[in-house]
């Protein structure tokens, strides 16, 4: 390729934005693919880690500079091009690695696969990166304008995958994203005005228009996964396949061993389970479709789960089901005489298969006479709701496995928060229930949690006795807690052990209780469910949740961590006996965090380190600004990740559904910073540094303490009006976080220009080293603490450059 | 490791294999000692000991897998399937309480090795696997092998071997969101039916259901290691 150009070409900026897209739709998409064909929480960590390609691009430009100078448009059409291709050859590679997440602790050649799956993935984010710190580089006097397109292309690029994953499977969507790359070099050949000039840009285009997809790819699904097991069965096969942002459902029928799904089913019970068909999320966490001809008495099993308790202690009442999935619960509902039954479901998809495609066998459950399926979040839709119900019932929503693994460990969970159980409260009629259905994990931890969250809330609630509103039970692998409006009464009480007895379910709580009525059917070592229940009940429950090896304080919506149960303390005592059967009690997706987090900060050190101890002598100018620089890029990238991930957070609870929450509040940041950085000159002149970070920790002070009272308010308004509103608010606390980097850089250009790709490195570092940060603090101190460290940090920074006269 | 093995005299090959088995008892039983206060017991039940030291995992481990066949942690065996951890295994037939004249039914096949372990202790075994590759494979090998008094079935384990009930003991491997109402009335008035609970490499808990001479039923939930989550005075 002989590159020649003409005079005077500026920087690349729709390239810039075109390849920025890619990469945030690129991010986004590994999440999705590697969820699939692994777990979630390893891809977490995979990402996170390759995305220190960033941090590597600038070290990697700052020790070549030199040779780089001259020759940046051949430097970033070569990135660019292996950036599209690398998105799509390092993937393929990556899945055909024969990792295996499940044995990381027993086999010591899977961390070695891991980190050749870290090193393929690292490929694609390194070469964006050198394109952008390129070009930043090449045109460090239009910086704010380069650093204007790398947002706003990143924010569009986090629209534009969600909404093309509605569409098109993952697989397809990442030869999209690889054809991006190829198009981006395509106009970045245009935009520099390169010749021989169509010749090329034809050739680009060909080969970007070859890569867009014609077909899907066949993913390599763990062999360990669920949806791999079942498929072995003989005559299995999958009937339907479908997927979105929410997840890849796959629906398998199995003719010969039929699915008999029914968690925690009695071992009295009478009937059999109808047909069903298995509908696989992500190729595990199994729910079921069932078979139902209208027949209310093939359903007498749903009879026989303990989630069947309330039905027993209320005369047809008015239900509503939150996480309505396949059916299973609205059955139960029906088959109890419920006079009308209000269900919730997140996925359209699955809404869609009930009633839709898989109609005649599941008798489109969700258009019967008495029932009303809503596609919405479950919380938002409480919140947003005015009528009040007979019976809530909390379905049991995540699989035996994941629950089991502590994958969930780091996922927010908006649904078992104490403000989320006092709203459902509120929405229970006079005399109605609250029904929580759980695995039993094992020593006790969802179900104490639950309960101790519900006694909490009820004490909020003024109640002066808790105890006399809560009854529990438990089956050998579920427990069931209700949480009832009034006390309970003696009646309640009798059909209580009725329930229990007929279907050798164990009490756990009722009020009255004694030592005597428990652990008796499903024995544990000791009664530790009673012992638990017993001591939250008491004045000093809050030195029996500390005492326990387990976290079971209650979860809030300012640190929604339902499922983290780890404690440190309890670690030593896990990891002695990790070979002997405590494997499943250490929680993976937590371990793993902080396991990324050191990873990623020793990384990051040596690659801010290394260029600064390579060019120690290199550049004696501007000295006394080093440290000055040190503290403060450092500061601005963590404290623009921090915010941007914590009202991400907040504005879930506005929106409601997670998926429009981040790619609406991540799109509206990244793009409302964007112009920030475009407009950060012109405001400069008129506003200092220092006053511009001011100004970004009063709006944050200000929506911390402002947000939720006027979420409250408009909680009300359709969901489309809510999504500008949202960009709306966003707007201005973005709009000003994205003027610090580019004057920081400006200085760094004018002072220190050598500086730039390390400034890009550290950026890069801190990107990822904050983002894992964010989510530790905010487990353990909640996000509106971290609102606060950026808010100062931010201040930091400030103050860190102001002390240097003349710079802002 | 694998080189060497295929090169050794085959003599010399099956006393290595002896010797690491022997190690691997060896470890169990100082495994056991060490977590008595968590088993509940220094010891397990002598005879599982023994039949654990005689009997080769090896040959029911694939052949890339045989140098790591006396380690004590689980193994892929194809199929997504694992064949479990030695000291799972003699935690799980130990629990079983099983005398030599005993019927024991598996659910859950796979490589066959907990299968092979359980017909050194009793009369009979049949054992159930639902995929047909596993069945044929596992159902060969203990042939060849000569264990003679395994029987193994492709079908499915939900409905157990009526053809053979009632059995005295019941082991269910493979997973289940409930305890199969057929096993339950296959298992003998006094009989015990475990079911380990958990993910292909990680058994989080086992559930005895244990069914009483007048037909009650009860089920126990033991973790592999007693883990009291209560401290100080709680």
């Amino acid at each position: 390729m002989r590159a020649s150009a003409t005079a005077g070409p500026g920087p690349p900026l729709f390239s810039i934005a075109l390849i920025s897209a890619a990469a945030l739709a690129y991010e986004i998409l590994l999440m999705r693919l590697f969820s699939i064909i692994q777990w979630h929480h390893f891809a977490y960590m995979m990402i996170s880690l390759a995305l220190l390609g960033y941090g590597v691009s600038g070290t990697f430009l700052a020790l070549s500079r030199p040779w780089l100078k001259g020759r940046f448009r051949a430097a970033y059409l070569v990135n660019a091009v292996l950036f599209g291709i690398s998105t799509l050859v390092c993937f393929l590679l990556a899945q055909a690695v024969p990792f295996n997440a499940l044995e990381v602790l027993w086999d010591p050649q899977q961390p070695l696969w891991l980190i050749l799956i870290f090193l393929l993935l690292f490929i694609p984010f390194f070469c964006v990166a050198n394109c952008i710190c390129l070009t930043f580089s090449e045109f460090s006097s239009q910086l704010h304008r380069v650093y204007s397109f790398d947002l706003v292309g990143a924010g569009v690029g986090a629209l534009a995958i969600v909404g093309l994953l509605f569409i098109v499977m993952p697989g397809t969507a990442l030869k999209v994203v690889s054809a991006l790359g190829i198009f981006s070099a395509a106009v970045a050949w245009w935009e520099c005005r390169m010749k021989p000039r169509w010749p090329v840009l034809v050739f680009l285009l060909g080969v970007g228009a070859v890569l867009l997809p014609a077909n899907d790819f066949s993913l390599q699904v763990s062999e360990f996964k669920g949806l791999s097991q079942t498929l072995r069965v003989l005559n299995v096969e999958q009937i339907d396949r479908r997927s979105s942002p929410l997840g890849l459902l796959t629906t398998v029928k199995s003719p010969t061993i039929p699915f008999r799904h029914a968690p925690g089913l009695s071992l009295n019970t009478p009937g059999p389970i109808p047909e069903q068909l298995g509908l696989f999320t992500d190729a595990d966490n199994l729910s079921v479709l069932t078979r139902f001809d209208g027949d209310l008495g093939k359903l007498s099993y749903l009879d026989y789960l303990s989630s069947a308790l309330p039905y027993h202690l209320l005369e047809k009442p008015g239900v509503l089901v939150l996480g309505a999935g396949g059916g299973s619960d609205i059955l139960q509902a029906l088959y109890h005489q419920a006079s009308h039954v209000d269900a919730v479901e997140l996925n359209p998809q699955v809404v869609d298969l009930v009633n839709s495609e898989f109609a005649d066998f599941t008798g489109a459950l969700y258009e019967l006479p008495g029932v009303t399926v809503y596609n919405s979040e479950a919380r938002g839709f409480v919140a947003a709701r005015r009528a009040r119900y007979d019976l809530i019932q909390v379905a049991l929503m995540d699989s035996f496995s994941a629950s089991s693994a502590g994958l969930y460990a780091l996922s927010e969970n908006y649904l078992y928060t104490v403000e989320a159980f006092a709203q459902y409260l509120q929405h229970l009629q006079p005399g109605g229930i609250l029904s929580i259905t759980r695995w039993i994990k094992m020593p006790p931890r969802d179900g104490l949690k639950i309960f101790a969250t519900v006694v909490k809330v009820l004490e909020q609630a003024g109640v002066t006795d808790p105890g006399r509103h809560l009854v529990m039970i438990r089956s050998w692998n579920t427990s069931t807690l209700l949480v009832k409006k009034d006390a309970f009464t003696g009646s309640d009480i009798d059909s209580l052990k009725a329930f229990t007895r007929e279907r050798l379910f164990d009490m756990i709580y009722y009020p009255g209780i004694t030592r005597t009525e428990v652990n008796h059917y499903n024995q544990m070592q000791e009664p530790w469910f009673f012992e638990g229940t017993s001591r939250l009940l008491e004045p000093a429950r809050t030195e029996f949740m500390d005492a326990y090896k387990f976290n079971i304080h209650p979860a809030t919506d300012d640190r929604p961590y339902f499922s983290h149960f780890l404690k440190w303390r309890t670690l030593p005592e896990l990891l002695v006996l990790r070979g002997r059967g405590s494997m499943p009690m250490l929680e993976w997706g937590y371990l793993i965090l902080v396991a990324t987090l050191v990873l990623a900060l020793l990384a990051s050190f040596l690659l801010v380190l290394l260029p600064l101890w390579l060019q120690r002598r290199k550049d004696t100018r501007a000295s006394g600004l080093r440290w000055r620089f040190l503290v403060y890029f450092p500061a601005i990238g963590v404290a623009f990740m921090f915010i941007e991930i914590a009202f991400i957070q907040k504005f879930i609870l506005f929106l409601h559904h997670p998926l429009y929450a981040v790619s609406v509040v991540l799109c509206s940041f990244l793009v409302f910073a964007g112009l920030g950085s475009l407009m950060s000159a012109r405001w400069h002149e008129r506003f200092s540094l220092f006053s511009i970070t001011v100004g970004i920790g009063m709006f944050s002070v200000l929506y911390v303490l402002l947000l939720p009272g006027l979420f409250d308010w408009l909680i009300q308004l359709p969901g489309l009006i809510k999504i500008p509103v949202s960009a709306l608010l966003i707007a201005p606390l973005a709009f000003l976080m994205g003027m610090p980097y580019p004057l920081g850089m400006s200085i760094v250009s004018e002072k220190l220009p050598s500086w730039i790709p390390w400034a890009w490195a550290v950026n890069g570092c801190a990107s990822v080293v904050s983002a894992i940060l964010a989510t530790l603090l905010a487990i353990h101190l909640g996000f509106v603490f971290v609102v606060l460290v950026a808010v100062m940090l931010y201040l930091l920074a400030a103050m860190v450059l102001r002390q240097e006269p003349g710079l802002v | 490791m694998m080189g060497l093995v295929c090169f050794m005299p085959l003599a010399e090959a099956a006393e290595d294999y002896a010797a690491s088995r022997a190690r691997l008892v060896t470890e169990i039983s100082q495994d056991v000692i060490d977590t008595s206060a968590y088993i509940g017991k220094s010891a397990l039940d002598e005879r599982v000991m023994r039949v654990l030291g005689t009997v080769g995992r090896h040959r029911f481990v694939p052949p890339h897998l045989q140098s790591s066949a006396y380690q004590n942690r689980p193994l892929p065996i194809g199929y997504g399937q694992t064949i479990s951890q030695p000291y799972i295994v003699a935690l799980m037939t130990d629990l079983l309480e099983l005398e030599a004249d005993d019927v024991v039914l598996e659910i859950g096949t796979g490589s066959g090795y907990q299968a092979a372990i359980l017909s050194r202790l009793v009369s009979r075994v049949y054992s159930i696997e639902i995929i047909p590759e596993l069945a044929k494979s596992a159902s060969q090998l203990l042939q060849r092998l000569g264990f003679g008094n395994i029987e193994v079935k492709n079908a499915d384990g939900y409905y157990g071997w009526q053809a053979h009930a009632p059995f005295d003991a019941i082991m269910v491997t493979a997973a289940s969101s409930h305890i199969p109402p057929p096993l339950v009335s296959q298992l003998k008035p006094g009989g015990l039916m475990l079911i380990p609970v958990g993910s292909p490499f990680n058994v989080q808990q086992l559930t005895l259901v244990r069914k009483s001479k007048n037909g009650e039923l009860t089920t126990r939930q033991i973790l592999p290691v007693r883990f009291v989550p209560f401290t100080g005075k709680h």
